[in-house]
């Protein structure tokens, strides 16, 4: 019973040879362009501009003033040190008790202080990423399915479902009512799956979206709670933006809604948490599971083993999240740069006609490019998209990289680069939508006049025109990100 | 700790989740109860459990601390605003280049330049308990196993097994040949496989091995290289006590004997390795993958998203470990420290009339108790490791726990404490075999 290959190679398994790794997706074709030919002000002024990659990028200097000012969270440096050798052993998946109670702390001053974390339910894993996929394993066995609203994240095609086995099925959402995650939407899916034989064992949500940039409001919640609790799912609640919400209306956390009726099955509920995006530290690795279901505390705790966080970095975040000054003051100031920065590019957006959606959060925009479609198709989409990266040089996402069910919409990325880049960006779409106005098939005529759009294209010329000043706190916006070459 | 759970949870979890798997209920993790609820201190409680069944290197600190105080660019104060900056975006799969490199010559060093890695091979997980499940997940589909010659590492258990749905079917050692892996074994193994209808993936070996504590002869690992080539199956090579050999030329790594035929079948071998043991850092979780299958390393590669090793953690070891002359220093000193902890280990237990299998690697000894047992069984075996944990407070560990074929034998760590506690846990061990024959 060998299994000699007629080439004499030794088999791998079907999950190395499958193309559950979802990279040879479009989301991953920009950036072959953008690593190509990366954008610099200086040395490259005319490469692509990345802006598919939702990094926060706008408050490291205050976090590398508070470095300075605290060595001893560091133990490397002679004031941290001493801690080193307890540190570098320290590899219980309980976690130092100062992490999880820093991370506790934190969620909840996230969440307006409305509702308190319990240390213990806090679980490590490799990042979002990690947490998703043992969240996963806990709940789910291969074959099963996850409910997911649509449009979504493209990771989760891998996340969820590589190593699992366990497969997603959309909950498919619409423009007409802002992609709102309708009842009427989700019993579709739910039924479809029954249909098909499919278990469905949770109902995953992501709020504040990627990639809409919107929160859920209180209704959709409350929907979503009695939805699972009847079907007896679980519910898995993304909330890895929660401090990227930069205006109102408030973020209202599912650990909330969970406070609201007694009659909620809290065994259901899981919260996937991390700092790559509000803190902006993806390198970290700092992925938490927090789980309302004391089994899978327990079972996500073991399994957690196989993507601690590192010592190094526990003790470092312990000590940077109980700093109740400084992150008061970064969540203040997080919010108020990335409101700035939305407001930039909608305003520039919209001076050449292209609307966004509605949105209060996140590092992106979902960006309505529909009319410019010479047909509401896919393949149209994808056509716009190339011209996108290759005329308009900015590596942007495809609305069909996030399953989302209508052609037209992109999401780009906003908050990882700094000012100086965000105009020249601008620029690019402006000017290109000028220039190609008349050749694109424009369904909805640009309401701005065209003495408006001269005049204001004009004062972006001013701008690039005068001597760059690289801001001493926002070095070079090069994404040190290098992807994988297929 | 999670609450006491007060009905069982409504609705259902996965099938991995309700399982065993896991492995948390052996004997293995049992005796860190008995130390976590009574702990031995040298000041505050010098009568309490000693830990001997955790396999640490805690005797060559003061290296790597010296080296950081003089060394301030390895942390971000030595590197301004865009050096924090740039490496808490980093999350790229490949690792930071530096480290990579660093990692590469690093693991050359050990081998004392035997061999030859390339920096574009090497995949980063975050420790060695990840590698492991990751190869397993790259190299054999569900329901199919490893061939793992006993005894071995309790984590294996969870590691290989857990999640993946793989088997371990064990390659039986014994002691008639100081436990070393035969090739009439290794077929054994592979027919009793065949007989269960279950499809062998590959061959798993711990080379220095836990909880022996020996190196693999040259021999037989040409040997195990035949045979795994013979059934075109995959062989992961686990060296994560490399650095931890005695004496450099003792140990011959796989690469070694790849690169002696030329490479010739190296698309079936994998290296696993980390810093846990060599460099005393397992809190920092980096371990590392090194397969000479091209497939391999960009699949691998891929998964390791789901496991990646801390920026900041690469960024400090890529520091310390380009630093040649820490590093040959480091390797040179932990070694002799290492050997002299053995030797003092060896010659306490021998004047105790306990004997150990010779070793010549590892943070453990071997150690025979079979002459002790009351029933040459398992449970025998048990009784008496129950005496060991509650009457000598010596938390070591039972071999059954590590699959030995054979009872009376236990893995007993001897680099996770000081010289004095070392002292102390060998007084008790002679008081004991004092007890015993009067």
């Amino acid at each position: 019973m060998s299994y000699v290959l007629s080439n004499g190679k030794p088999l791998l398994s079907q999950k190395a040879t499958n193309d559950g790794h979802a990279e040879n997706s479009p989301y991953f074709d920009g950036w072959k362009a953008y690593d190509s030919d990366p954008f610099h002000p200086t040395q490259n002024p005319s490469g692509v501009i990345q802006m598919g990659l939702a990094e926060h990028q706008l408050c490291f200097n205050l976090v590398q003033k508070w470095l300075e000012n605290n060595p001893e969270a560091s133990i490397c440096t002679k004031e941290g040190v001493d801690k080193f050798r307890d540190i570098a052993i320290f590899q219980d998946y309980h976690g130092l008790p100062e992490f999880r109670n820093a991370v506790a702390k934190f969620m909840g001053r996230v969440r307006g202080d409305k509702v308190r974390f319990d240390p213990d339910r806090i679980v490590m894993s490799g990042g979002a990423t990690g947490a998703h996929e043992l969240i996963t394993f806990c709940l789910a066995d291969p074959g099963d399915a996850f409910l997911v609203p649509t449009p979504y994240y493209p990771g989760f095609d891998r996340d969820l479902c590589w190593r699992t086995g366990v497969r997603l099925l959309p909950v498919v959402c619409h423009s007409s009512n802002n992609f709102k995650v309708t009842r009427k939407a989700l019993e579709e899916a739910y039924a479809k799956a029954v249909e098909a034989n499919i278990t469905v064992k949770g109902l995953l949500i992501t709020n504040p979206s990627n990639p809409l940039g919107t929160i859920l409001d209180r209704d959709t919640l409350r929907e979503a709670m009695s939805f699972i609790n009847e079907k007896n799912i679980h519910l898995v609640c993304d909330e890895i933006y929660a401090a990227t919400v930069f205006r109102q209306p408030d973020f209202i956390s599912i650990a909330e809604i969970i406070e609201e009726d007694q009659e909620y099955n809290r065994d259901l509920v899981h919260i996937i948490y991390s700092l790559s995006k509000d803190m902006g530290f993806p390198g970290f690795r700092v992925g938490i599971v927090y789980s309302y279901n004391d089994a899978v505390v327990e079972c996500g705790r073991k399994m957690s083993s196989f993507g601690l966080v590192s010592s190094q970095t526990q003790y470092l975040i312990a000590s940077m999240l109980s700093d109740d000054q400084f992150i008061e003051k970064f969540l203040l100031e997080s919010a108020g740069r990335l409101a700035t920065r939305h407001k930039d590019f909608t305003d520039g957006l919209r001076q050449v006609g292209i609307k966004c959606l509605n949105s209060n959060a996140g590092l992106f925009l979902w960006m309505d490019l529909k009319g410019f479609l010479k047909e509401s198709t896919v393949e149209a989409e994808t056509d716009l998209w190339r011209v996108i990266i290759n005329d308009v040089k900015l590596n942007v996402s495809p609305g069909s990289s996030f399953h989302c069910s209508e052609p037209g919409w992109f999401r780009i990325c906003i908050a990882n680069m700094n000012e100086e880049t965000t105009k020249v960006a601008l620029a690019r779409i402006q000017e290109f939508v000028q220039r190609n106005g008349d050749k694109l098939n424009r369904k909805e005529k640009c309401w701005q006049s065209d003495l408006r759009l001269r005049l204001s294209f004009r004062r972006m010329d001013d701008v690039l025109r005068s001597p760059c000043s690289m801001s001493p706190h926002s070095p070079i916006p090069q994404s040190p990100l290098v992807r994988a070459r297929t | 700790m999670a609450k006491e759970i007060e009905a069982a949870p409504s609705v259902q979890l996965s099938s991995i989740a309700v399982s065993e798997t896991h492995g948390e209920n052996s004997p293995y993790f049992a005796g860190w109860k008995a130390y976590d609820e009574n702990p031995y201190n040298e000041a505050s409680n010098p009568s309490g459990v000693i830990q001997m069944g955790l396999a640490e290197n805690q005797v060559s600190f003061d290296l790597l601390e010296e080296y950081l105080e003089t060394h301030p660019e390895a942390s971000f104060r030595g590197r301004g605003a865009t050096g924090f900056r740039e490496n808490a975006l980093f999350q790229d799969y490949h690792g930071l280049p530096t480290f990579r490199k660093a990692m590469a010559s690093f693991m050359e060093e050990i081998r004392g330049g035997r061999a030859k890695f390339d920096p574009r091979r090497v995949v980063l997980t975050a420790g060695a308990t990840a590698a492991n499940e990751l190869l397993t997940f790259v190299l054999a589909d569900r329901g199919t196993a490893w061939l793992v010659p006993t005894p071995y590492y309790p984590g294996f258990d969870r590691d290989l097994r857990w999640r993946t749905g793989v088997n371990i079917v064990p390659i039986n050692c014994d002691s008639s040949n100081n436990f070393q892996i035969t090739t009439p074994a290794l077929e054994a193994a592979y027919e009793l496989a065949e007989s269960m209808n279950i499809r062998v993936s590959g061959v798993l070996i711990t080379n220095p091995s836990n909880p022996l504590g020996v190196t693999i002869s040259r021999s037989v690992l040409e040997d195990i290289l035949d045979f795994i080539t013979r059934k075109n199956i995959h062989l992961v090579s686990d060296e994560i006590y490399s650095g931890s050999v005695f004496s450099s030329s003792e140990f011959v790594s796989v690469a070694e004997v790849l690169e002696a035929r030329e490479y010739k079948g190296s698309e079936r071998v994998h290296i696993v390795y980390s810093l846990s043991k060599d460099l005393g850092l397992p809190g920092f979780r980096v371990g590392t993958i090194y397969s000479y299958n091209d497939e391999v390393v960009t699949t691998a590669r891929r998964m390791s998203s789901f496991t990646l090793i801390s920026s900041q953690t690469q960024h400090l070891l890529a520091c310390m470990l380009s630093d040649k002359k820490f590093t040959k220093n480091y390797i040179e000193v932990n070694r002799t420290r290492l050997r002299k902890r053995y030797e003092r280990i060896i010659e306490g237990l021998r004047s105790a009339g306990i004997e150990c299998l010779k070793g010549n690697a590892g943070l453990f000894c071997w150690m025979n108790l079979s002459p002790l047992l009351e029933k040459p069984t398992k449970e025998g075996e048990l009784d008496l490791w129950r005496t060991m944990v509650h009457e000598l407070k010596l938390n070591i560990s039972p071999g059954s726990s590590c699959h030995c074929s054979e009872p009376g034998w236990f893995r007993v760590c001897f680099a996770n404490m000081s010289e004095h506690t070392l002292e102390v846990a060998l007084e008790r061990i002679h008081k004991y075999m004092e007890q015993r024959r009067t």
